[in-house]
């Protein structure tokens, strides 16, 4: 029996909607079956939490007296350079954003200890945060330099806006050399010491909706502890990826861009990060409610670790020489383990994404949705599928002579 | 019975002399070697946990310092900050002592101190900067 988003919101609304995270699905569709299990529920919450790289906030900061314009100029927020290249007090600042001062990789392996995703976690903390900003004077912005402190409830707007987030699926990372090399997967220890895979398996949100039947433009979420929105597909989606019998894509696939309102957030799930040897990002947690329109969606949410598989990656070579070819095939089942096999070789593994903390959005969100705090919302328009044949694409190379 | 964590350096010319060996056998001396790192060039730097008779405890370490060990209690310490910790698990792998272990079930992470061998694999490999080194 199928419904619509309006019923769902209905029963929302009055405080009736049957919510269960996408792991407790995994149970209820063994015990009642598909048919019944779709009837009775209305909203299945998938979440994930980890390092997403292409974040970023922008902010509106106000006019200082006299006015200023940022926009051509340079501007440093905690010493770490913001992108003004718009209008006279917005900026933007990335998630890798490295202070100018930072000694990065030249003693080898670098800390990184600090850069945009901290920021990004210190104001969304409530902490002050020194602007500095250096530019050249106009009749109508007649000031050249700003020094002063601000915070997030000063300012005018402060906008999360994540161009690639949630990736559907990723690589598992090994290191086949005889030296431990840095990456953004994390330490890897040479002769394939250990294995990193960075993805909520089951919990996922574009693992419970594979085809994107009801995420897409519009969609609202739970964004970084506060409400935000799907606002387009994320860069380098890539639906056309090989998916198994079931449409779980067998590598990485789909990701979404998302926003929302960094005054709502908290920085307990806003995280800076410091990957030794290769920089800095922000631990993003996002939460996706999938309603439960039929049988098939269900179906979809009823995914378990199991039946999803990763494809593992030399990050010695193959990963950086861009050599295509996987070492192996493993579920999140087994990675969740602890310990895969490669190459006939037993090798213990870690995951950069928290399996506890995805947890923990997907029970949040449903409360929410349970209080009637959360309605759902209708796409305007869902994410361009396999139909769409949208590939990712490498970099066509053409050497200026 | 008495349990110690020391830090023993010794210098080159003490290379070759079997010092575990002498405290397990002529000091009846439980001897656990938690670290040891002996080069040519260098010194030679053991840490070990140490327990027996105070005695025998005394005697043994008496022992080392007239040969020429210099001996200082293991003052380092790892902290966990469960605070900063997101339960990623990504420094589990590193561990070598197993100090650092992953509840399956709900896969959140816990410390054992007295397993920490304070080695450092977890400092950097921490994205959260959730584990430091004490002095």
């Amino acid at each position: 029996m199928a419904k619509t988003l309006a019923e769902i919101n209905e029963k929302i609304k009055k405080g009736k909607a049957v919510v269960v995270t996408a792991e407790e699905i995994i149970d209820l569709v063994d015990e009642k079956g598909i048919k019944k299990a779709a009837q009775e529920v209305d909203v299945v919450t998938s979440a994930t939490f980890g390092p997403m790289c292409s974040s970023g906030i922008y902010l509106n900061i106000g006019h200082s007296k006299p006015k200023i314009k940022l926009g051509g100029g340079k501007a440093y927020l905690n010493e770490v350079p913001v992108y003004t290249g718009i209008a006279a007090v917005d900026f933007y600042l990335g998630a890798t954003a490295l202070p100018d001062d930072d000694p990065r990789n030249r003693v080898h392996p670098g800390e990184f200890k600090y850069g945009g995703g901290h920021v990004i976690e210190d104001l969304v903390a409530g902490k002050d945060a020194k602007l500095v900003a250096t530019t050249y004077a106009t009749d109508c912005y007649p000031r050249k330099s700003l020094e002063t402190w601000i915070n997030l409830k000063d300012v005018n707007e402060a906008v999360l806006f994540n161009p690639r987030n949630a990736y559907q699926n990723y690589n598992v990372a090994v290191n086949l050399s005889g030296r431990v090399i840095y990456t953004y997967m994390g330490i890897l220890q040479p002769n394939l010491g250990n294995a990193n895979y960075c993805s909520a398996g089951q919990l996922s949100p574009l693992f419970n909706d594979p085809y994107y039947k009801t995420i897409g433009v519009g969609t609202r979420i739970f964004l970084g502890g506060g409400v935000g929105y799907v606002v387009w597909q994320g860069t380098q989606h890539n639906p056309t990826a090989p998916r198994t019998e079931k449409g779980v894509p067998r590598s990485s696939a789909g990701t979404i861009a998302v926003l929302g309102d960094l005054k709502q957030m908290s920085s307990e799930w806003l995280k800076g990060t410091s990957m030794t040897g290769y920089g800095v990002t922000l631990s993003v947690g996002i939460g996706v409610p999938i309603p439960i329109l039929n049988e098939e969606i269900l179906l979809y949410t009823a995914v378990k670790d199991e039946e999803i598989l990763a494809q593992i990656v030399d990050y010695s070579e193959a990963y950086p020489q861009r050599k295509s070819g996987s070492l192996g095939e493993v579920s999140y089942a087994q990675l969740k383990s602890g310990k895969i096999a490669v190459q006939g070789k037993e090798v213990p593994t870690g995951s950069l994404s928290s399996y506890a903390k995805a947890r923990k959005i997907a029970s949040l969100l449903k409360d929410w949705i349970r209080k009637g705090e959360f309605l759902l919302t209708e796409p305007v328009e869902l994410l361009p599928s396999v139909e769409s044949g949208i590939t990712f694409k490498p970099l066509k190379e053409r050497p200026i002579k | 019975m008495l349990k110690k964590r020391l830090v023993l350096t010794f210098p080159q010319t003490l290379v070759e002399e079997p010092i575990t060996y002498r405290l397990i056998k002529d000091y009846d001396l439980v001897v656990n070697i938690l670290r040891a790192r002996i080069s040519r060039e260098e010194e030679g730097r053991l840490i070990i946990e140490i327990s027996g008779e105070k005695e025998a405890l005394d005697k043994g370490l008496n022992y080392l310092k007239k040969i020429g060990v210099a001996i200082q209690p293991l003052a380092k310490d790892v902290r966990w900050l469960e605070d900063r910790c997101t339960h990623c698990t990504v420094c589990v792998p590193l561990c070598p002592t197993e100090a650092i272990v992953v509840d399956r079930e709900k896969m959140e992470i816990s410390f054992d101190k007295d397993r920490c061998i304070v080695c450092g694999a977890c400092i950097p490999a921490c994205p959260y900067k959730a584990v430091e080194i004490l002095f």
